[in-house]
């Protein structure tokens, strides 16, 4: 009964969103204010089905309802309460129902927080995201319906959740990167009714960057959230594989990146309108082609599990629409935002183009290197792959002038400035960068690397520019927002440093190891203790006790090797040796002879400063976010150009 | 008036530079950095050079894999007509299984020895790399 309940749920919640689009549609043509207010009441009717079927499917997998065939496919009677709500969203159908909650909880906040809003701006918002919700209620309903039953298998105590899903790390990451995701669908809305109202003004972009610092900061988030658990999860140390689906949530990234930067200009300087409205347009066309990439299962990757023609044909023909007629709309509107005048070489303006023109490239290079795949074989030419040298190729040399550029460009002021008298005023920031990180490299390591360096010494650059512009700005003149933008900016200096110690100091073993054995890696004795059978809830296994000692400190970690009975997969379970500046990181590969294992031990130097500074940017979104300049009413939205 | 198309001129050339530089370094890294992927069959057949950086996929054999001393292993992996061994040195993935699809990274350097540097398994224990597929399925048809 639940779940003919959630599938009536979803179908009322396709009614609702059809009739969120069609009256007040109706009601702007007819210019009929009765009927553009009907808004608020189909929002709350369509969330709330939306929530009821979400409910009900939690319902479903907490009673073990096996006649559901997705609760099949993803639960199992065995499968620990905890990962059982998890599992909800382990498979397509699930992830599906949860990107259309999500969309849904973004339509309520945004129906519930732009009650200032010029109401017909709101509406024309309210009908832009009904619209998206409504095509993918269809898209359930259609091609993957998280009710379908079966009654081919009877007897079955479900054939559990994919055990790399089973993880602390998976409760939050998929939810964070879909709140992302559709996140950006809100800055969409808001472009999409821009064009259509023909206008941006200052109180549009009041009412976008709030939302899209929102949607960056739960990318943010997810990004961060992927990388360690695919660190901790994966069993083999590396943090990013620059896999397709990690690529597609790293493509709205950056357009979102340049996004919150053009915004600013769009803000203080009324320029860029254009520009900025096709930034929105495109972060969410990538979400969406994301999505396409990952469910369609054109992409072989780690995390597509969904392989079916329809699905794919559905999504290409609703991204088709979707981002074609925006950009028809954009093509047919741009031309009454666009400004003539161009800005000065040396100023702020240029500066934040030039950070744009290197976001949108690495993204052009990301997405070449994704799709160049599915373009060969499309085209006949044979099956190839891209592997990660080959972004590692491309993205660092981009990279590097993009962290000079990002130190320089905070001293450069508004309108005009003297290139010379900023790189002058620079100089002694220039020199104690380069000084730095050579004293700092030539005590700790062991050798010198050029790349290592490099690397150091443009965070440093990144670093010492951004707080030194606090003094240049005037303590009194810092805002939240500011203060974000510095905890930010810092953020990625402290990633590039993790990453570039970690790659270029980090050292790898791989060894066969007996209990009672030890091997000495980096002045760390890392000594194999012994190992003994282990019992879980739903896996067997071995756990092994291994001791790392470095003088008198010594830890204790046990890395473990899983056998989930019920899918019978074998799943390593590393075991890390966490501290702020190094990490030691054992996996058990596997069984050599009846005692000695296959190991792979790694030392990791300021790995764990990748996701410091992951979370430090998603701190500085936060923080940029609950600026009050943004909450005032309309009326002081004034001030916002004065600054 | 003249300034001001100077200013222009000279932000366009700017993101023609750094449109340009990527370009150029995409090129420089797709060449260098592509995997073609082969069946066993098209390396029997000879259609794989030498030292040349490819992807093969495959089954592995049953009762082909042979573990050394150390961490090398030895395996086949064959597809309905042909099989290729396969050496490589480190831990191989969880998934890794006699009798299922996998694709592996490196080049051949011998006329049937192919020197994996990468053992690539997916996560999940039903799944089949789409080529591995495709190739197998392609074979069935034609005999």
């Amino acid at each position: 009964m639940i779940a003919e309940l959630g599938c009536l749920a979803l179908i009322l919640a396709l009614v609702a969103a059809l009739l969120l689009v069609g009256l007040p549609c109706w009601g702007i043509v007819k210019q009929r204010a009765d009927l553009q207010r009907l808004d608020s009441y189909y929002l709350s009717l369509h969330c709330g089905f939306v929530l009821l079927a979400y409910v009900c499917l939690t319902a479903c997998f907490l009673l073990d309802d096996f006649s559901v065939s997705y609760v099949m496919a993803n639960s199992s009677v065995s499968l620990p309460l905890f990962y059982k709500l998890c599992a909800v969203w382990g498979g397509h159908e699930g992830s599906m129902l949860l990107w259309v909650l999500i969309l849904s909880l973004w339509m309520c906040l945004v129906g519930f927080f732009s009650r200032d809003l010029d109401s017909l701006m709101r509406t024309r918002v309210l009908i832009i995201l009904g619209l998206l919700s409504a095509g993918f209620v269809l898209f359930l309903l259609t091609t993957s319906n998280p009710f379908a039953r079966q009654f081919q298998v009877l007897q079955t105590s479900g054939r559990d959740l994919n055990p790399l899903l089973q993880d602390p790390g998976f409760l939050l990451h998929p939810p964070m990167l879909y709140m992302g995701y559709v996140g950006f669908a809100v800055a969409f809305a808001f472009a999409m009714a821009a064009l259509w109202a023909g206008r941006v003004d200052v109180s549009w972009t009041k009412w976008v960057r709030p939302w899209t610092l929102a949607a960056w900061c739960c990318l943010t988030a997810g990004i961060t959230l992927g990388s360690w658990w695919a660190y901790r999860e994966l069993g083999w140390g590396g943090w990013w594989f620059w896999d397709p689906v990690e690529n597609a949530s790293f493509m709205p990234w950056l357009v979102g990146t340049a996004l919150i930067h053009s915004l600013m200009v769009t803000e203080q300087r009324q320029q860029f309108k254009a520009w900025t409205i096709l930034l929105a347009i495109t972060a969410f066309s990538l979400s969406l082609i994301g999505t396409f990439l990952v469910r369609s299962g054109v992409l072989t990757s780690v995390h597509a599990f969904a392989v079916d023609p329809l699905r794919g044909l559905y999504i290409l023909g609703f991204l088709s629409v979707t981002i074609g007629g925006a950009m028809l709309l954009f093509v047919l509107r741009a031309q009454s935002l666009a400004t003539t005048e161009a800005p000065n070489v040396v100023s702020k303006e240029s500066v934040l183009l030039l950070n744009n023109v290197f976001l949108v490239v690495l993204m052009l290079t990301v997405l070449m290197g994704t799709i160049y795949p599915l373009l060969v074989d499309g085209l006949g030419l044979g099956k190839l792959s891209v592997g990660a040298p080959y972004f590692n190729a491309v993205f660092v040399p981009l990279l590097l002038p993009m962290l000079f550029i990002m130190g320089l460009g905070l001293h450069i002021k508004w309108l005009k400035d003297n290139l010379k008298r900023c790189l002058q005023s620079l100089t002694w920031a220039g020199l104690l960068s380069v000084v730095l990180p050579a004293l700092v490299l030539g005590v700790t390591a062991k050798t010198w690397q050029w790349s290592a360096f490099l690397g150091l010494a443009l965070a440093t650059w990144v670093i010492i520019t951004t707080l030194s512009s606090l003094r240049a700005r005037g303590f009194k003149r810092i805002n939240q927002a500011y203060c974000g933008m510095v905890l930010a900016h810092c953020g990625v200096a402290v990633t590039v440093i993790g990453i570039t110690v970690s790659q270029t100091y980090g050292v790898q073993k791989d060894l066969p190891l007996a209990p009672g054995q030890e091997v000495l890696l980096q002045g760390y004795t890392i000594a194999f203790v012994n190992q003994s059978p282990l019992q879980g809830p739903n896996y067997t296994g071995v756990r092994a006790q291994f001791r790392v000692q470095k003088g008198e400190v010594v830890h204790t970690i046990y890395p473990e090797k899983r056998l989930y009975t019920v899918g019978q997969m074998v799943m390593t379970e590393s075991a890390i040796d966490v501290s702020p500046f190094r990490d030691i990181y054992i996996a058990l590969g596997e069984p050599q002879n009846a005692e000695s294992w296959s190991v792979r031990v790694y030392y990791k130097p300021l790995v764990r400063w990748i996701w410091l500074g992951g979370f430090m940017i998603l701190g500085g979104g936060l923080l940029a976010m609950t600026d009050r300049r943004y909450y005032r009413k309309r009326s002081a939205a004034g001030d916002l150009c004065q600054n | 008036m003249r300034s001001a198309r100077r200013q222009q001129l000279t932000i366009v050339l700017v993101i023609l530079a750094i449109l340009s530089l990527a370009t150029a370094l995409v090129l420089y890294a797709l060449r260098q950095n592509i995997s073609l992927f082969y069946t066993p069959s098209q390396v029997a057949e000879g259609q794989v050079q030498q030292d040349q950086q490819i992807r093969l996929g495959g089954m592995v054999q049953k009762g082909s894999l042979v573990r050394d001393k150390g961490l090398m292993v030895h395996f086949k992996i064959g597809d309905t007509k042909h099989s290729v061994a396969v050496q490589y040195k480190g831990i191989l993935p969880d998934l890794f299984k006699e009798g299922q699809g996998v694709v592996v990274e490196g080049k051949l350097i011998g006329a049937h020895l192919f020197q994996a540097k990468e053992v690539l398994a997916k996560h999940d224990a039903n799944y089949m790399p789409p080529e591995v597929k495709a190739s197998l399925q392609a074979q069935r048809a034609a005999s």
